[in-house]
């Protein structure tokens, strides 16, 4: 059950980049979101504001994008919650340890041409798509 | 003032593209990652869409001393690649795989909450605060 949507992924990758580049360009921020939010857990005067209104951001844009094209994504209906946390935990500890996330090393390192930056993202998409695979072709979990 | 109106733009328009990309929808991103079932190359688009821009502006962008409204760029300083960046990338992967979702959209969705996304953000916000508590070490400096 997936279909091949070549013009909204394209249109929506080309925004992405946009908004990373008005950040860098307006405020010399790197818009890596798992750096932006997990900044917030070390509370630091003068530098939460501009995470949370980054964040703040990115939901007025999915909800106005939810809004425009009338739908929103629905929760899994037999998706195992417990899984979800594990998926959640590991990508909390793993983006903290490896310093980014598919926007911080995907779209804005790669842009800077940062080595670093394309190792990693080779490495979390090789494991994201034998994990994935694994769980949805060996375990039938969806 | 005028520095959180741009951060608010940049966040809003970034966050636009992950909802009308379709990375919000985790059922999606896994039929990317499972190459193994009815593919879904429409990931590849997104990722290919949102570097060509930044591959193009950031030279433009990173050529001027310094941001229009603030002073210094605050840009990531590790050089080498070393064992964290490895694991950290292959414990992401294997979340990502599992979950579908990475932060962004993850938060993004927070604009039509769904109990996945009431698991996901705490459970990714503890496991950040569990790597911090130990191993705590500064990703990015001021540079100018």
């Amino acid at each position: 059950m997936s279909d091949f949507t070549p013009i909204s992924a394209l249109a929506g990758g080309l925004l992405i980049g946009t908004g990373a580049t008005l950040l860098l360009w307006l405020n010399g921020r790197i818009a890596g979101v798992s750096n932006i939010a997990s900044g917030l857990l070390s509370w630091k005067r003068g530098d939460a504001l501009w995470r949370v209104v980054f964040l703040g951001g990115l939901i007025i844009g999915a909800y106005t994008c939810n809004r425009i094209i009338g739908t929103a994504p629905v929760a899994r209906a037999g998706f195992p919650p417990a899984l979800l946390a594990a998926g959640g935990l590991l990508v909390g500890y793993g983006t903290s340890l490896g310093s980014g996330c598919t926007s911080g090393h995907g779209v804005c390192g790669l842009g800077r041409l940062s080595p670093r930056s394309l190792v990693a993202t080779i490495v979390f998409l090789i494991a994201g798509i034998a994990t994935a695979t694994i769980v949805r072709q060996v375990f039938g979990i969806h | 003032m005028g520095k959180f109106i741009a951060i608010l733009t940049s966040g809003t328009i970034f966050g636009f593209g992950l909802a009308l990309s379709g990375m919000t929808n985790a059922e999606k991103v896994l039929g990317f990652l499972d190459v193994a079932g009815n593919w879904d190359p429409s990931l590849l688009l997104v990722l290919g869409g949102a570097v060509g821009v930044t591959l193009i502006s950031f030279r433009f962008v990173l050529r001027r001393p310094t941001p229009l409204l603030e002073p210094v760029f605050v840009l990531p300083t590790k050089k080498h690649i070393d064992t964290p960046l490895i694991a950290g990338a292959v414990l992401f992967g294997i979340g990502w795989g599992i979950s579908g979702y990475c932060p962004g959209p993850a938060i993004a969705q927070l604009a039509a909450p769904n109990w996945e996304t009431w698991v996901f953000i705490p459970t990714f916000l503890l496991g950040a605060l569990l790597n911090r508590v130990t191993t705590q070490q500064p990703t990015l400096q001021t540079t100018s």
